[in-house]
Formats: structure tokens, C-alpha cells, sequence
């Protein structure tokens, strides 16, 4: 008996072995869901062969989320593949690198802007795209990088990752009376792409394994996936609007 | 299953045609991928993952990096098959 038996699931932001998203799709077809993957251009190839070495081989949509075309079509896209969702992933982020590794005072709009659309406001277009799909019980999982604070180097990412948070909160507001849920997990660093883009990461990895009560282990993204897949099934009922951190504890510690 | 260097060559050079549209017999083992073949990180990211799932092989991301040259690559999965 899998935790997800008989679920479908829509996961975005598979794009290596290493990305968050990989973990979680590996584990949720473990616990028995059905998997339909999304990717974008040039990465869409990479995609498709990393798809391949999950346990069971999963389809990839086609989707940016900046492409109004990409959005209107989510839908009738995933269709092909399943005839319905019971939850949707979103694992996606990005910010141009003059916007991060301590160009704060530098930044400058366009590039923020692009930051904001691509890793906040891309959560509230990727659920109503997936709207239409999505059945009463359903459960909606983002990922964020905890934004009541100021990071070293995160810089105007951070500045998006609350905005993220804040369109989770709304997102969970209006789409509650529908029966879905929506809610975030907070992850400590991991080495994926992502992370590696950003110049300094270290910095922000910083002696993270020492301050959490729990330790922290910067290369294994299976804690993170564990707990999105349990916010994906049934044993989150009542949870929504919710912030889970999967971080060793740091979030709670003073020095 | 081993291949022989070239055939790794031949494979590579497949692969790296198929992911940037350069002539496959511009994939030398003295050309470098970024500086010679022009090959950006995503696209270097793909050739790699690729060549893991043909060669039956593990390139680790640690490694990635010290592979500058097709010849690097090509020994690297030789040795990585023996
Ligand atoms: N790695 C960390 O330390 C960490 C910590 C906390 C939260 N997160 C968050 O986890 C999520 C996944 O990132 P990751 O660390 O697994 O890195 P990753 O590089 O593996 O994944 C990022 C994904 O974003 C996707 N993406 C970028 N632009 C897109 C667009 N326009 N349309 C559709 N997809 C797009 C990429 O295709 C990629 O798959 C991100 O939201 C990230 O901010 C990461």
C-alpha cells in the first residue's frame, strides 16, 4: 500500500537527477502515483532522458511558465497522458544572475521583474492552468527557501520567494472553496542547478549542517521529497495555506 | 560492454550533432567543447546525460568540469567502462 495509490500527479522542475522535483517524482510513483512531468525549450531534451531513469518512465508536457500559449494548452496537454489531477508540484525557479550574489543595490527592475514572474506569480498561473484537472481533495506543493529573513547572496530571489509565499497564501484562500489545498515546504540548502547558478551559494549552505538540531545534508533532496508527497496525499487533510519546513531545525534557532 | 575509443568517439560525436546541430565530423578529440565547439553548460549538462545512458556509464557532476576536451570525454568513458 503506497501512500499516493492511485493518484496522478503533475511535477514540474525535473531537470537532472539532482533537482528536488526528481526526488519527489521518484517517490510519489514509489508510493504508487502516476506521473506526468513538465519541462520547457532547450531543457525539454534533458527532461526527457533524465525521465527515463525513473522507476517508471514518465511522460513530459510542454511547458514555460511565461508562455500564455503554453498555459492555455496545460491542460488539454496533460489530458493526453491522465484524465484528471490530484496534485500539481511546483519546483520552479529562476532569477538572472545580475539580481543575485550580492547585487542587491544593483538590481534592476526588468531582471527582478523576471524574477518575480518566473518563481512567484508562476504559482498562481501553473494552478489555474491545472485548474480544470484538478479533482475536491486535491493538494497544490511549492518549494520555497524561507523569505522572513535576508540571505547572503539570495539577494532579489528572496525578495520573490515572498512574494511566493504570499501568492500560496492567497492561492489557498481561493481555491479552498474548491477542495484545494495549497501549501509550501520550506527546504534547507541543496546542490541542484538551481543552487549551483547562484553565484556564492556556499555562503548560503554556511554551516547549515551545524546549526540544525538535525543535521543537514546538502546533497540528499529525498528528506524535501518525503515530506512534499505527504502534504500530496490524503494525510494532510485540513492543512492548507501551510509553510512546512524540512530544514534540520534551522528555522527555529537563534545562533 | 566496452566500446572501443572509436566508436566512444563516433557515439559522442552523435551525440553532440544531435544536441547543437554541429557536423559530427567537427567532433575531434583535441576540440575543446566550449572554446572549439561553442557548447554552454545546459547543453554540456545534456551531452553528458546522455552519454551515461549510451556508454552505461556514471559521469559524476565533479567530474564534468575537468572534461575540456571530446579526448577527455572519450577517456573518461573508456576507463569509466573497463
Ligand atoms: N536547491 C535549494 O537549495 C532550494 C532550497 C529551497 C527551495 N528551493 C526551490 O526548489 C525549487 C526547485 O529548484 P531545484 O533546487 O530543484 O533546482 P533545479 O535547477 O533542479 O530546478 C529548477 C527548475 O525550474 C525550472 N524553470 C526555470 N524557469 C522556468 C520556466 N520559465 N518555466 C518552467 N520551468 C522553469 C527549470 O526547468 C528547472 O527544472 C525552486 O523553486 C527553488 O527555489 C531550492
Amino acid at each position: 500500500m503506497g501512500l499516493l495509490d492511485g493518484k496522478t500527479l503533475l511535477v514540474t522542475g525535473v531537470l537532472m537527477e539532482s533537482s528536488i522535483a526528481f526526488s519527489v517524482a521518484r517517490l510519489a510513483q514509489e508510493q504508487g502515483a502516476t506521473v506526468v512531468l513538465s519541462s520547457f525549450g532547450r531543457q525539454l531534451k534533458l527532461t526527457q532522458a533524465i525521465a527515463r531513469r525513473l522507476p517508471e518512465p514518465a511522460p513530459v508536457v510542454e511547458l514555460d511558465v511565461t508562455s500564455e500559449e503554453d498555459l492555455a494548452a496545460l491542460a488539454d496537454r496533460v489530458s493526453e497522458h491522465v484524465d484528471h489531477l490530484d496534485g500539481v508540484v511546483h519546483s520552479i525557479g529562476f532569477a538572472p544572475q545580475s539580481v543575485m550574489g550580492g547585487n542587491f543595490l544593483s538590481g534592476e527592475w526588468k531582471d527582478v521583474s523576471t524574477a518575480v514572474e518566473i518563481s512567484a506569480f508562476s504559482l498562481k498561473s501553473l494552478a489555474v492552468a491545472a485548474q480544470p484537472l484538478l479533482t475536491r481533495g486535491s493538494s497544490v506543493v511549492g518549494l520555497t527557501f524561507d523569505a522572513q529573513y535576508a540571505w547572503p547572496v539570495y539577494d532579489w530571489m528572496g525578495v520573490a520567494k515572498a512574494a511566493f509565499e504570499a501568492t500560496a497564501r492567497y492561492l489557498a484562500r481561493d481555491l479552498g472553496p474548491e477542495g484545494i489545498r495549497v501549501n509550501l515546504v520550506s527546504a534547507g540548502p541543496l546542490r541542484t542547478t538551481a543552487a549551483k547558478s547562484i553565484p556564492g551559494f556556499e555562503e548560503m549552505e554556511g554551516g547549515w549542517p551545524d546549526r540544525a538540531p538535525l543535521g543537514w545534508d546538502v546533497s540528499d533532496a529525498e528528506p524535501t521529497a518525503r515530506t512534499i508527497v505527504a502534504l500530496l496525499s490524503d494525510w494532510f487533510p485540513a492543512t492548507t495555506a501551510e509553510i512546512v519546513h524540512v530544514d534540520g531545525g534551522v528555522h527555529a534557532m537563534g545562533l | 560492454m566496452a566500446n572501443s575509443n572509436e566508436e566512444i568517439l563516433a557515439g559522442l560525436a552523435e551525440i553532440v550533432n544531435e544536441e547543437t546541430g554541429l557536423a559530427t565530423d567537427a567532433v575531434q578529440a583535441d576540440k575543446s567543447f566550449t572554446d572549439d565547439l561553442d557548447i554552454d553548460s545546459l547543453s554540456m549538462m545534456t551531452i553528458v546525460t546522455l552519454a551515461e545512458e549510451k556508454f552505461e556509464v556514471r559521469i559524476p557532476d565533479e567530474e564534468v568540469k575537468n572534461l575540456t576536451t571530446v579526448g577527455d570525454a572519450v577517456a573518461f568513458i573508456a576507463q569509466a567502462q573497463a
